[in-house]
């Protein structure tokens, strides 16, 4: 049995403890170190999305429609994905212009217009209040069921109790008081309630926490896990249905409906938009939240199903609500410190939203409804009070306990009528209407106060024809007749199939009809006429927040004159004297003045005094409060355009500066790229030449030297003399070859060398090569073996530079392998579309390190050895010039100490790339 | 006494060349064909004059020569620097290490036969 008292003591434990932490956070963000400023905390508090219409209304919805709860969060998921480039635009625009609510928003966004202010914020209460009836009721269902634990009886109807035995009321109340506590401390609504953020991110944690605890417990405590929950589902023929399982699909046009208003909810709903936007510390955190949320959404959805399957097994026939199974099912098993617990996350859900709802809701409420209405009341004389901050204050906290009043009003009187998620639904649709105005105004310079008051409005009448007024007939209030028969018995006005669109829920009716007329209003009304001056400066400002400009504010279109002695007291009897202070001096500081005396009343002051005071009476307010204390001179419409154009020039020409500039750059990084490369051209011909002269210097040296002693000696021995003109003659040949090949590779590199290309058959060539080397190879006592296939397609090719290849590779072979053991393989293969010749050895072999250096001219392998290799060092680049002559490749495979292969490719004409049979290659 | 001559090329016709050269006019001779080798066999060969190649493989002809003015036991060892670089740079670079000659090639075998007497004169 659980007491009364326990459920009561631990719901204020629940709420003291909610208290500690929003106290802590603000007293963390009074000294400056903020509790709240990472993304983890910003993507929990989002999740104030789900409320007790998520905790308990998704299983009683999975349990009337399968997974027909998905699409309300399908939609957020779906659009957190824009959020890098939506949200992020929203809180920039938000924070240039110290927006307060998604009323001020749209208000600031149209020219500041009070009107448009006040019809937002109208609807915003309209469309939410029966939201907040609906928190009230889950809160307090779920305490009188518990109450009657281990007991399962559904609460009576509310309206049949007293009213001063209504639990529902005293949550109204305390919740009231609550906000009131710590949604209220600051004036300026753009200063962040950081402890109410706080409180709110481990709110969200707390439910999730719950429900997914009823999750496990359901599924694998009662159950033997998922599979087993769905085999279970599969025999009751019911379920089966429900759940999909027979093969008929969701109703696609629902689903998408569905998903389309859940997309629009996240971002209009007042409590996201203020925590979303208003509340944010860092527009980095956005980015991290495009998938935090969607991962909290999954998580927190994972259960619903189990559940909902879980609780129509235990309970069939429809004795308990299935809104009520996250709750019950726990329960019927007398888990009584899991109830408790599942108890406390409802309230968590309830209590999030109602908090985070309430603020947001009596800001606009005070801002953009009461405040605009008292200034307008002379009689008042609100002008001439030297401290408004408190009757603002006083007006916020009345606000928010009228709101909380009509949501308990709203739900004694028709919190019957309908299931939670009707209620949350019909809600959805109303804040919808926003969209239009509130995305076309990011997006679209052209749309216009009047377009949004048009569509808006029209969207508004819509919504509450076709979704509020039912609602009403449902319980009772009007008469039904209208439903059946139409309005004035015009059957094409009937509500639910309005000009006889039938076929359609309720919900995708209104959301059609209604977007229909939105839209349509707001363009067309649009169009039809030019922006005021102030609506285009607005739109300016909105649309373009991204672009960078000049000044630290951007274009300013304000012309007039005003006294700082005028514009200092006016924001001090908002804010008061001393922030107003702090303020200037720091807007000083940012501009290199000393003092706040000697500040100058310019545009830009008068735009920074604006903004300041917006933040706290919202913008149409705060331009109505600054425009009676200076002299402003109205621009026209022409004016405005040619400070855009100014702007924009300026933003073209700096532009153009910035591409000269960057093409400037571009233009000398590119010559000094090309001076560099000369600079190595220029190193590579004196290293050349170096070379050249280096290697023409040595057989010289012996020429002239056995010269010289073959004239100097007379009188040597024939066999000496003999010896010394034969080493004469010898040198002679090296040089001849020398600046042969000196000459060819010039040739080569120029690109002036001939080529005789005719039809070439490799087999020959290698033929020739062998059979001139072949005295090479005898006088080593070297083995040459041959691996070559019958024939081979012919190349188009110059055979000489051919035969110069193979001849330097079988004579570089010959060099390096050790006489008697030493053995040399030719290979020639061919196939897709290529010839290849390998050269094989076992010899030394090449160093890695070497194995690209023999390619360069003069450097020859063995060069750390003691034995200097013969060759000028310039056969093999000129053997691979010729192999690249001809689209090929030479290149070098070895280990040391285990011989090297020398291999080329060159293609074959397109007419014979076939492959021969591997069995073609013949032995030779 | 008969003086000690050590040449040191990694050029085969132009050793045997040098070799005829200084044997002819009555020194002793020894022959080596890389800097590393050069090195061992002064020590043990102990030459009163060493023909250097600069370009060798293993140590060039520059090191080798530091190494012997390093080394005060060998200070009485003269040094003829044979290069095929004939560039006034290099040049310097070789009577800077400490060479007594510098001789270009090809050299004029009169040319280098006086210029080894003159060092090794009497």
């Amino acid at each position: 049995m659980l007491q009364g008292s326990v459920i009561v003591l631990c719901s204020f434990a629940y709420l003291g403890a909610l208290f500690a932490i929003a106290y802590y956070g603000d007293k963390r963000a009074d000294a400056g170190r903020s509790i709240i400023a990472n993304p983890y905390i910003y993507a929990l508090s989002m999740a104030v999305y789900c409320t007790t219409w998520t905790y308990y209304g998704s299983v009683g919805r999975a349990a009337s429609s399968g997974i027909g709860f998905l699409p309300i969060y399908l939609g957020p998921t779906l659009v957190a994905a824009l959020w890098w480039f939506v949200l992020l635009k929203i809180v920039r625009i938000s924070k240039a212009n110290r927006i307060t609510s998604i009323a001020d928003f749209i208000a600031s966004r149209y020219g500041k217009s009070h009107l448009l202010g006040g019809l937002v914020t109208v609807i915003a209460v309209i469309g939410v209040i029966p939201y907040i009836a609906l928190q009230l009721k889950a809160v307090s269902n779920s305490f009188i069921i518990l109450l009657n634990y281990p007991a399962i009886v559904m609460p009576q109807r509310a309206d049949t109790a007293p009213i001063w035995q209504d639990s529902t009321l005293y949550v109204a109340a305390i919740l009231a008081a609550f906000t009131i506590l710590f949604g209220t401390r600051h004036l300026d609504a753009t200063e962040r309630h950081e402890g109410m953020v706080a409180a709110i991110a481990f709110e969200s944690l707390t439910k999730l926490v719950a429900f997914t605890a009823v999750g496990l417990f359901v599924t694998y405590g009662i159950y033997a896990g998922f599979g087993d929950i769905f085999d279970r589902a599969r025999e009751v023929p019911s379920l089966r249905q429900l759940m999909g399982m027979d093969g008929s699909g969701p109703n696609y046009g629902n689903w998408a409906s569905l998903t389309f208003l859940s997309m629009l909810a996240i971002m209009l709903l007042p409590r996201q938009f203020q925590i979303a936007v208003v509340e944010n510390v860092n527009e980095n955190h956005v980015r991290k939240a495009i998938w935090l949320f969607p991962l909290y959404l999954l998580l927190i959805n994972i259960f619903v199903l189990p559940i909902a399957v879980g609780g129509l097994l235990r309970f069939p026939g429809g004795s308990v609500d299935a809104d009520t199974f996250v709750l019950t099912l726990p329960m019927a098993h007398e888990q009584e410190a899991l109830a408790l617990f599942v108890f406390i996350g409802g309230l968590s859900a309830g209590t999030g939203m109602v908090i985070v709802e309430t603020i947001a809701l009596s800001t606009m409420v005070c801002n953009d409804l009461v405040m605009p209405l008292l200034l307008r009341q002379r009689w008042l004389g609100l002008q001439r009070w030297s401290d408004l901050s408190g009757l603002l204050l006083g007006i916020r906290r009345g606000a928010i306990a009228a709101i909380l009043l009509l949501g308990y009003i709203y739900f004694r009187v028709a919190g019957e009528a309908y299931a939670l998620v009707g209620i949350g639904l019909i809600s959805f649709a109303a804040v919808a209407q926003f969209g239009p105005a509130f995305f076309g105004g990011m997006f679209w310079k052209g749309g216009t106060r009047a377009g949004a008051l048009a569509g808006l409005c029209a969207g508004f009448l819509v919504w509450g024809y076709t979704l509020l007024l039912p609602s009403f007939a449902k319980s009772g209030w009007l008469p039904a007749g209208f439903m059946e028969h139409g309005l004035l018995g015009i059957d094409l006005l009937k509500p639910h199939q309005l000009f006889g669109l039938t076929g359609m829920d309720e919900i995708t009716h209104c959301l059609f009809w209604s977007m229909l007329a939105n839209i349509g209003c707001y363009i067309g009304v649009s169009l039809s006429r030019r922006p005021s001056a102030l609506e285009t400066g607005q739109a300016t400002l909105f649309v373009d927040v991204f672009r960078p400009t000049s000044g630290a504010a951007g274009p300013s279109f304000w012309r007039g004159t005003a006294r700082i002695d005028d514009l200092l007291p006016l924001l001090g009897r908002f804010l008061g004297p001393q922030r107003v202070r702090s303020a200037m001096e720091h807007y000083g500081r940012q501009r290199g003045v000393a003092s706040v005396r000697e500040l100058v009343a310019d545009a830009d002051l008068v735009h920074y005094a604006e903004t300041l005071l917006a933040g706290a009476v919202g913008s149409a307010s705060a331009r109505v409060m600054v425009a009676s204390v200076v002299k402003e001179e109205p621009l026209g419409l022409d004016e405005v355009m040619n400070i855009l154009d100014e702007a924009s020039q300026v933003r073209a020409y700096s532009r153009k500066l910035e591409q000269k500039s960057r093409e400037l750059e571009e233009a000398s990084r590119e010559l000094r790229a090309a001076n560099e490369r000369l600079r190595e051209l220029d190193r590579m011909k004196d290293d050349f030449m170096s070379s050249v002269t280096h290697e023409l210097r040595t057989p010289l040296t012996s020429i002239r030297a056995f010269s010289e002693i073959l004239l100097d000696n007379g009188d040597m021995s024939l066999a000496e003399r003999r010896h010394f003109l034969s080493i004469i003659t010898k040198e002679t040949e090296r040089l001849t070859r020398l600046v042969n090949e000196v000459l060819d590779m010039a040739k080569l590199e120029s690109g002036k060398a001939e080529w005789r290309d005719t039809q070439v058959d490799m087999r020959q060539v290698i033929d020739e090569s062998i059979a001139s080397t072949g005295q090479l190879f005898r006088d080593k006592s070297v083995r040459l073996e041959t691996r070559l296939p019958g024939s081979a397609p012919p190349i188009l090719a110059d055979r000489d530079r051919l035969i110069q290849v193979m001849l330097n590779l079988l004579s570089n072979a010959v060099k390096f392998v050790e006489p008697h053991r030493g053995v040399v393989i030719v290979r020639m293969s061919y196939g897709g579309g290529q010839l290849r010749v390998d050269v094989e050895d076992n010899g030394p072999g090449i160093a890695a390190d070497d194995q690209q250096r023999i390619f360069e001219k003069f450097r020859q392998s063995g060069e750390s050895l003691t034995n200097k290799p013969q060759g000028t060092g310039l056969g093999l680049p000129i053997s691979r010039q010729i192999v690249e002559h001809y689209g090929g490749h030479l290149w070098v495979e070895s280990h040391p100490g285990a011989g090297a292969a020398f291999s080329f490719t060159l293609p074959l004409e397109d007419a014979y790339t076939a492959s021969p049979d591997a069995a073609a290659a013949t032995n030779a | 006494m008969t003086k000690k001559v050590l040449i040191v090329d990694d050029e085969p016709n132009i050793v045997i060349s040098l070799e005829f050269l200084m044997k002819k006019e009555g020194f002793e001779v020894s022959v080596v064909g890389d800097g590393e080798a050069a090195l061992e066999k002064i020590a043990q060969f102990s030459p009163d004059l060493v023909l250097l190649d600069v370009m060798m493989p293993r140590r060039s002809g520059y090191e080798v020569c530091q190494q012997i003015r390093a080394n005060p036991a060998w200070a009485g060892i003269r040094v003829v620097m044979l290069t095929a670089k004939g560039r006034e740079a290099e040049m310097a670079k070789g009577i800077a290490m400490g060479a007594d000659a510098y001789m270009t090639k090809p050299f004029s075998t009169k040319a280098l036969v006086a210029q080894v007497r003159q060092l090794l004169g009497p």
